[in-house]
């Protein structure tokens, strides 16, 4: 399985914060183009959005990046701590 | 999970006194210690602030802060230093974060604390979110002047 983590405002414009999906997808990009599918909102943070924040694992990852089976794949928008 | 002795997320409150005193506990070599303090301020975007919250994310976040720390010390010669950032609910003239390091010279010690600084705000997964005096909530955007800020450091 992947472990699927949304935040911030991407956790509430979708309306969850994390799920579990079968691992049926090479890249980022696959999975991003199944999520989109849902949806409009889905389609806007995850497909449209060109500041779309991408971490596989706690590090930063990008589309490309190859997840298998037990990743953990976060999105959200871009950070503003300090 | 790992843990990172030096990075600290918390809700609750810093003391700047305690937390430098740790810093230099055991370094007779120190000779500079500069601190920064981010504080929550009253005013954003040119309305008023009454209550900041910080999300961040539990695991990514210490990772995060621990890779620009090390990479502090590999670029300045540094004795130690320390981040602590608080999450939760803040409110106007509270603190938020706190960024401490150590050197045997003050040039080292100024430069490190300003780039882990500059990189803790452009690549540490924090949010935050504003409440306004109506009660209104909104998500704060990213600044273009703080990506810029990250920049001057690229080598």
């Amino acid at each position: 399985m992947l472990n699927i983590l949304y935040f911030a405002s991407f956790r509430e414009m979708l309306g969850t914060a994390n799920e579990e999906l079968p691992a049926t997808y090479q890249t980022v990009n696959c999975l991003i183009n199944e999520l989109a599918a849902r949806g409009d909102s889905w389609r806007q943070a995850l497909l449209d959005n060109q500041n779309l924040q991408i971490a596989v694992n706690h590090d930063v990852a990008s589309r490309d990046t190859m997840i298998k089976a037990g990743d953990e794949i976060a999105f959200f928008p871009p950070v503003t701590g300090g | 999970m790992t843990s990172y002795p030096h990075i600290k997320i918390q809700s609750e409150d810093f003391d700047l006194t305690t937390e430098v005193a740790k810093l230099r506990q055991g370094h007779k070599d120190i000779g500079a210690v500069v601190s920064f303090v981010g504080t929550v301020r009253d005013i954003n975007e040119g309305d008023e602030v009454s209550v900041l919250e910080l999300e961040h994310y539990p695991g990514m976040t210490e990772k995060a802060l621990e890779k620009i720390r090390l990479e502090a010390h590999e670029r300045w010669a540094l004795e130690s230093s320390v981040i602590i950032h608080r999450i939760g609910k803040m409110y106007p003239c509270d603190q938020i974060v706190l960024v401490a390091v150590s050197s045997r010279h003050r040039e080292n010690a100024f430069y490190a604390a300003h780039f882990i600084m500059d990189y803790l705000k452009t690549n540490a997964p924090f949010w935050k979110k504003e409440t306004l005096p109506d009660g209104n909530e909104r998500w704060v955007d990213a600044r273009i002047s703080d990506k810029e800020a990250e920049q001057r450091w690229a080598s």
